[in-house]
């Protein structure tokens, strides 16, 4: 019996994997888990920019790059993103020097750059369909509405989960939570400037170059 | 270990708190690096830089279009290159390399789904002009 015990106690110094699960703080490896969404949501994108790729030139003897787009317009959308990514990152360091008052007022410049931003693409979007260049008219178009549709639609979910980051915050202060909700939406957000630049460069400049 | 183990036996309270404290510091280093408004700014004016010369080539076509075209694709890169430095904190010691093994794979399997769908579509598309038949045909 005593030599079981100690034969028990014996095996027990063998460990070959861990038993107990290392501790954790809440939330440490949030940054990881979605930087790794961030990655599946670039595989969206790549797959969006594959199709626009190979569609793109598919006219249909309808219009092309050069006769809808507006490079004026497209360079004041790219300044409005890159001024909302500057601006949330002034959030993020008022954030760290926990002025919440600060945070909040750059996270609302961020949201009304991210909205502006927005209302020119929405305007360029009616000015195509206007002019009868609408998703249904050339493979080209479809794809073009596809792809920057679908970065519109991921800066539209930002701006409302900016919004309600902005009540968290406002409500609770920047406790840890809020503070790695902060982190994660910056990643978003520069990600989708990131999305962006493969935009305005493949789709608007290198199709007037075409 | 044995006696880091006999110690946290005798005193758990110290041992736990210097656990926490341990675990704090743990954190602060694993985690996302912060950036400095430095590195900002130097991120902003880059980009910047970086977006106007590529909008200014098209815009003016000063250049060949060849040229140009190598220009604002290379621009892009270095641009998105600098948010991923400066805006998106990456850094290969952040999360013990996990994040940028996690971006390294998506790089791959971005440039084989771009690389592989361009190339496949292009010969389709060329194997399947409607000439090409008839001058097969013809011979």
């Amino acid at each position: 019996m005593t030599a079981a015990i100690q034969q028990a106690q014996n095996t027990e110094d063998l460990v070959f994997y861990v038993r107990d699960e290392e501790h954790h703080a809440e939330g440490s490896s949030t940054a990881l888990g979605f930087w790794i969404y961030l990655m599946s949501d670039c595989l969206i994108f790549a797959i969006l920019f594959a199709i626009y790729g190979v569609l793109g030139g598919n006219y249909a003897a309808g219009p092309g790059p050069q006769d809808l787009f507006d490079l004026e317009l497209v360079a004041i959308n790219t300044a409005m993103l890159l001024f909302s990514s500057i601006t949330y990152g002034f959030a993020m360091l008022a954030a760290e020097k926990n002025r919440q008052g600060a945070t909040l007022a750059w996270l609302a410049v961020t949201g009304l750059f991210g909205l502006a931003f927005l209302g020119i693409e929405l305007f360029e979007f009616h000015h195509l369909i206007e002019m009868g260049a609408t998703p249904q008219r050339s493979a080209f178009l479809s794809s073009f509405f596809v792809l920057v549709g679908t970065h519109g639609l991921h800066v539209t979910f930002g701006i409302i989960w900016l919004v309600t980051l902005m009540a968290q915050v406002k409500m609770r202060g920047l406790i840890p939570a809020n503070r790695r909700r902060l982190m994660c939406l910056s990643m978003f957000w520069h990600f989708l400037d990131v999305i962006w630049i493969g935009v305005f460069t493949f789709v608007y400049l290198m199709g007037m170059l075409r | 270990m044995s006696t880091h183990a006999d110690a946290a036996h005798n005193n758990p309270v110290t041992s736990a708190e210097q656990h926490v404290e341990g675990h704090a510091e743990a954190v602060h280093e694993e985690g996302q690096a912060h950036g400095s408004m430095r590195s900002y700014l130097t991120g902003f004016l880059l980009s910047v830089v970086l977006t106007a010369i590529p909008f200014w080539l098209v815009m003016t076509g000063t250049l060949s279009t060849q040229l140009t075209a190598v220009i604002v694709v290379g621009m892009a890169v270095v641009q998105i290159v600098v948010h991923m430095v400066f805006f998106l904190h990456m850094d290969p010691r952040s999360e013990e390399g996990w994040n940028i093994m996690a971006l390294g794979f998506t790089l791959i399997v971005v440039v084989i789904v771009l690389s592989g769908s361009l190339w496949v579509m292009y010969h389709l598309n060329s194997n399947m002009m409607p000439d090409m038949e008839m001058s097969q045909l013809l011979q």
